[in-house]
């Protein structure tokens, strides 16, 4: 954000906005809300003049709540932006829709009306989006039009004349990138001369009826045309990419070879980096117990916290890829089109394909894709949507099952050496989340939450260069976001286990594990999770891995850690934990953490979108119950074949 | 429900009637649209227009939805909901048409 620093140099150009800086007569600080339709680039300029990192990516319906942020004039007074969901008018058919519609018209009630407004709307579509202008303009705050994607306009050979367009809107317009950046500092001169604006109201122009689409969209090709629009070429990469994505045959084919692609790479690329960062951290642990004194303090560094924590830690760079490959999609347009491809069988199973793209960004966490269910405008799709998105492969269920399916599936080759087992054995794990979601979704949609027929109407976003930048960012967000659970949730955790597993002291010294408070603990759920093949061990594991699922990994690092286990200190976790459990037990556990709900922040999600416990607590108790008898029987089938 | 639409329009008509039977790139022209008032305005919105070209586009793999060409974008329906959008053929349909 360097360009919201320092003395303008263009300062004197300006009209002179900004050499009057009266604020209201009260104290509150100025709100301009950015509206515009969705994907035309609204929380790239939020991000852009605030510094914040809202969520970006290509296809419409990403942004679902509102979210204020400042930004720093030059002239240094702050103005408080708000990002907005995306709408085509302001008459809302879905949740997020309804969100925008309300903050706009100041009927939420935590949330202040709007001083003025920024809408952008994508200059490669001008005809069309300008439609938006007449609701909007008809608010009577102030308002900048930005018509954004400049670059790409130009590229495409499309022009317009703003001069043109602003004397007919009677008030400013500007041609932007936002993604590039061009053309922000006509944003800054607005937002500076905002406060002027504000005690006088712009002129009205004569709107058309607003209820009239027709009308509206007569009255912006009208507009369109004073101002000398021309529209650009067609996008042709994008017809061409969609020969190839839709094509009935190669289609699929491709779907299917990025799948494969991105599991057995997540295996094979991830494993250097993994392995290495464990050696690091074995060690580091080394090094740790050479210099410093044997103390309890030692013991709760060495064997607590660092075998805690880092043996999650470890898993960074699959998480990483993980989330590059969500990114590459999710920035390039692909989405769109996996959620069209994909209607068909959703609506099967009584859902529809913009159930898809919140599924689809579960595979990262469910709470991010519990709240993008506010695009499904039928509120019993949408709910029946939130029921099944925690059964998707999270990324915090990935530790858990690349340390058990490394420990235990062999590096069988499949395929001729493209795939191998344990690839193939992640790949179906994916598969029966997936496979769960949608059966569930089915049974809730012909009993408790029937509806008659949902539509499905989505707008194709053109594909798009993933930038190397939006990219990074990602990966950097991702990483901070998974070292800070590691820095608390695991690290609190590892303490307070290495504390439990540290009392009652008997006689003086420190009880064997088995008698100590953790042990008591975990040999009290025993008998519950025997029939599963799992030991009180993993039952202190599944006990912490309540507070996140990644944390039954760190647990099991303690343990052995405070156990003084040998083959940890050499080998790693791995061979630890196939001294605790069978294979059957191992795939029961894989099982279990498939269906179960350890996760009380997609709980609290729940309630706040379905308004209740009443949702969050079904979907507990019919998770958990799915978790034990789907595990139970993985362990005896296992068992019987494995003899 | 394709039938019921067909029982309504009559079946001595010849040439299709809604945008679910074109072809790919048939260009059309919308006449109405026979949905309820809530989903027709979204549509609207999105450029489903009468009196505006649709150009029909490619469909999902396996059937599904279909994407089309309408007003400056490409918006996806289901097969359904395109049934219920009524079209005459363009004028031009069988000409090349620049610009
Ligand atoms: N070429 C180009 N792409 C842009 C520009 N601005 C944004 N984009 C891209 O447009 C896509 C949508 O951007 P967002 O900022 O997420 O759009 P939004 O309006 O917030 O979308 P919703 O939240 O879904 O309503 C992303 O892929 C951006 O990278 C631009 O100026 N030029
Ligand atoms: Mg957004």
């Amino acid at each position: 954000m360097s360009d919201c620093h320092g003395a303008s140099p263009r300062a004197g150009l300006l009209p002179n906005p900004s050499i009057l800086p009266p604020r209201p007569a009260n104290d509150r600080p100025i709100i301009v809300a950015i509206v515009g339709p969705p994907n035309a680039g609204k929380s790239t300029l939020f991000n852009r003049l605030t510094g914040l990192r809202q969520k970006v990516a290509n296809f419409p319906g990403v942004t679902v709540e509102h979210r204020m942020g400042k930004a720093k004039l030059k002239d240094n007074h702050e103005v408080f932006l708000v990002d907005l969901p995306g709408v085509y008018s302001l008459h809302p058919r879905a949740e997020d829709e309804q969100v925008t519609h309300d903050v706009l018209k100041g009927e939420r009630g935590d949330f202040p009306k709007p001083d003025a407004v920024i809408l952008i709307l994508d200059a490669t579509n001008l005809g069309r989006h300008l439609v938006l202008a007449a609701p909007i303009l008809d608010l009577g705050l102030p308002t900048l039009v930005l018509l954004n994607m400049a670059d790409d306009l130009e590229q495409r050979g499309g022009k317009v004349d703003i001069a043109a367009l602003s004397s007919d809107l009677n008030t400013p317009v500007a041609l932007i990138s936002a993604s590039k950046g061009i053309g922000i500092e006509r944003i800054q001169q607005f937002l500076m001369g905002t406060a002027a604006r504000l005690n006088a109201p712009p002129a009205r122009i004569e709107l058309p009826v607003l209820q009239d689409v027709p009308k509206c969209r007569q009255w912006a090709a009208k507009l369109g045309a004073q101002a000398s629009y021309r529209a650009p070429a067609p996008p042709l990469w994008t017809r061409r990419l969609d020969a190839v994505f839709l094509h009935p045959v190669a289609g699929p084919l491709v779907f299917a070879a990025v799948v494969v692609a991105v599991f057995q790479s997540i295996f094979s690329w991830a494993k250097p980096l993994m392995d290495s960062l464990q050696g690091v951290l074995l060690n580091f642990g080394h090094w740790l117990t050479t210099v410093l004194p044997d103390s309890p303090w030692r013991s709760l560094l060495v064997d607590g916290i660092l075998s805690g924590v880092g043996s999650v830690v470890v898993f960074l760079p699959q998480i990483l890829l993980l989330f590059l490959f969500i990114g590459i999609l999710e920035d390039s347009g692909y989405l769109a089109r996996a959620a069209l491809i994909a209607d068909r069988t959703m609506a099967k199973f009584g859902l529809q394909g913009k159930s898809f793209i919140p599924l689809l960004s579960a595979y990262a966490c469910a709470v991010p894709a519990v709240m993008a269910t506010r695009v499904i405008e039928n509120k019993r799709d949408r709910i029946a949507t939130i029921m099944i998105a925690p059964l998707m492969t999270c990324s915090a269920r990935l530790p858990v099952y690349t340390l058990i399916i490394a420990a235990f599936i062999p590096n069988i080759p499949l395929a001729g050496g493209f795939f191998s087992l344990p690839a193939a054995t992640m790949l179906s794990l994916y598969i029966l989340g997936f496979a769960a979601a949608i059966i569930t979704a089915r049974v809730l949609k012909s009993t408790i939450l029937q509806s008659r027929g949902s539509s499905f109407i989505l707008e194709m976003p053109p594909y798009r260069w993933p930038t190397l930048q939006s990219l990074s960012l990602r990966l950097l967000d991702r990483a901070k976001i998974f070292l800070k659970r590691a820095g608390t949730v695991i690290l609190l955790v590892a303490v307070l286990l290495w504390v439990l597993a540290h009392l009652p002291l008997e006689n003086g010294k420190t009880p064997p594990l088995e008698h100590s408070l953790a042990g008591m603990v975990g040999k009290g759920i025993e008998p519950a999770i025997k029939p599963l093949g799992f030991n009180w061990k993993i039952g202190i594991g599944l006990i912490t891995s309540l507070a996140a699922r990644e944390v039954i990994v760190g647990t099991l690092g303690t343990i052995y850690g405070i156990e003084g286990d040998e083959l940890q200190q050499s080998k790693g976790l791995q061979a630890a934990v196939r001294q605790d459990l069978s294979t059957a037990g191992a795939v029961a556990l894989l099982i279990f953490f498939a269906f179960a709900m350890q996760c009380f922040s997609t709980l609290a999600v729940v309630k706040r979108e379905t308004g209740g416990w009443r949702w969050p607590a079904f979907q507990f108790g019919y998770m958990l119950a799915l978790a034990y008898s789907g595990s139970w029987i993985a362990f005896h089938i296992t068992r019987y074949f494995l003899g | 429900m394709d039938s019921a639409n067909r029982a309504a329009i009559g079946a001595s008509e010849p040439s299709p009637r809604t945008l679910a039977e074109l072809a790919t790139g048939e260009r059309c022209i919308l006449e109405r649209l026979d949905l309820p008032e809530g989903l027709a305005r979204r549509l609207m919105e999105l450029g489903f227009l009468p009196g505006h070209e649709i150009i029909p586009g490619r469909r999902a793999p396996g059937g599904g939805p279909r994407v089309f060409q309408v007003d400056g974008s490409e918006v996806a329906l289901r097969e359904e909901t395109a049934a219920r959008l009524y079209v005459r053929l363009h004028p031009e349909s069988d000409v090349a048409v620049t610009s």
